[in-house]
């Protein structure tokens, strides 16, 4: 393989198909162990080029049993898939119980879908910290298409459309009028609304308040939002799905969007970075530097606010201009 | 990031493996585990082998839990083992639970099945043994 001289070996490895070396890296990486971070860097230029799917929508709507059976849809159009399913974390233990697997039907000895559950580990909006890292991972061992489930989400879960080149909202009928669907937040990101349980009353109602929605404007990429309908019980629709995802990835590689999302993207994954940095930084500092304690002290004591506080620690550590 | 909690959470996968539908206990264990603090892969019913060492594979768990109550445990678990071993991954410890007879006990422990819990075992016990096993104690 071309390029792959002077790798970390678990990236030269995951790049060859090592499922082994995929599996303990992504462990590291959501463990935030060190020995990841040679091996993300290493793997980072060889991404950013395949369908990144996010499903995303309420808990109960069936978005495990879409994403198998779009994994179904898939291998046997012999395209290969990574898929991420995240589930909530406790508040109270930090345990958790991944039951995305359920749903997935394949078989056993398929080396063309790797699919890999993860706890949200007390991040809001939607997945973990480390999903979007371990999205990359699935990529650079070589997927076509990778799929990432997000936890239940609720109206401003939108954490998704940072790690996805195409969001899908889940919904079911009877989730409410079409006033639920003028509101900001979840509904906003869809590129492609899917109404599943279509089998059930209300779904022609449901599918209509959202195509009178898409009707109204365009996303943010000036994209007019597709919606379908499916059904996994007695399938129906999942080509149609597909096809929508597939129509978005066309839209955005034909209108420059793809370029445009990936650079929005990765501007707030760097400011992201450096917020998380900067913020834990200063969090140690104040309460371990004695004269940062001291700044503390006086803002306790209200002889000091924590506007001028943060003003002067900036002043002193980040303002180089 | 900054919430992210400083300790690594355990990871186990609990699989049905054969063909009885009875996944109460497997649930209440499930459930015990996530309330000590561990990431549960809860992988359902009439998993085969393949399945579990195949999903034990891919979520890079520290520790396999197995229920059973259809009597084919002695079929099912020690292919289970043969498979992990095979896949360089014999070191995950494996735990069952259900039924199965002292003798079948017994021959599974030499098998390589690191506790077999019977039925009225405390949560308390199952728990204390999962965190042991997964922390590589004997």
């Amino acid at each position: 393989m071309s390029g792959a001289a002077g790798l970390p070996p678990a990236a030269r490895a995951i790049r060859q198909g090592d499922r082994r070396a995929l599996a303990r890296t992504i462990t590291a990486v959501e463990n935030g162990d060190p020995s990841a971070g040679p091996v993300v860097r290493a793997l980072y230029p060889g991404t950013g080029r395949i369908p990144m799917v996010g499903l995303t929508g309420p808990l109960g709507v069936g978005k495990s049993s879409l994403l198998s059976a779009l994994v179904g849809l898939l291998r046997a159009q012999g395209k290969t898939v990574g898929a991420i399913a995240v589930d909530p974390s406790s508040p109270y233990s930090g345990g958790s119980v991944l039951g995305d697997r359920i749903r997935l039907e394949r078989r056993a000895d398929d080396d063309g879908v790797f699919f890999r559950s993860m706890a949200s580990r007390g991040e809001a909006g939607g997945v973990a910290a480390s999903t979007r890292e371990v999205a990359r991972l699935l990529e650079a061992a070589g997927f076509d298409v990778v799929f990432v489930e997000t936890v239940g989400s609720g109206q401003a879960d939108v954490a998704i459309r940072e790690i996805a080149t195409t969001s899908v909202v889940v919904l079911v009928p009877h989730l409410g009028d079409e006033v639920q669907t003028m509101k900001a937040g979840l509904f906003e990101i869809a590129d492609v609304f899917d109404v599943n349980k279509a089998d059930l009353p209300g779904a022609d109602i449901a599918a209509r308040d959202l195509s009178d929605l898409a009707a109204m404007g365009k996303t943010r990429d000036n994209w007019s939002s597709r919606v379908v309908r499916t059904s996994t019980t007695a399938p129906s629709g999942i080509p149609d799905l597909w096809e929508a995802v597939l129509a978005h990835e066309r839209f955005l590689d034909e209108t420059g969007a793809r370029v445009a999302g990936e650079r929005r993207r990765l501007a707030a994954e760097i400011a992201g970075r450096l917020r998380d940095r900067v913020g834990q930084e200063v969090t140690e500092r104040l309460t371990q530097d004695a004269e940062l304690r001291r700044l503390l002290d006086d803002v306790v004591g209200r002889k000091v606010d924590p506007w001028s506080a943060a003003d002067r620690l900036y002043r002193e550590w980040y303002d180089r201009r | 990031m900054a919430k992210r909690s400083k300790s690594v959470p355990i990871r186990v996968l609990i699989a049905k493996p054969g063909l009885d539908g009875h996944d109460r206990g497997a649930k209440v264990v499930a459930r015990a585990l996530r309330d000590a603090g561990m990431e549960v892969i809860y992988a359902g019913l009439r998993q085969t082998p393949e399945d579990v060492v195949r999903a034990a594979l891919e979520e890079d768990v520290d520790l396999i839990g197995l229920s059973i109550l259809s009597g084919a445990h002695m079929a099912l678990f020690p292919r289970i083992l043969t498979l992990l071993k095979e896949q360089k991954a014999g070191q995950i410890p494996v735990f069952a639970g259900g039924i199965i007879p002292d003798e079948d006990a017994r021959r599974l422990k030499k098998a390589g099945v690191r506790a077999i819990f019977g039925p009225g075992t405390s949560l308390e016990e199952i728990v204390s043994t999962a965190r042991r096993l997964a922390r590589g104690a004997a």
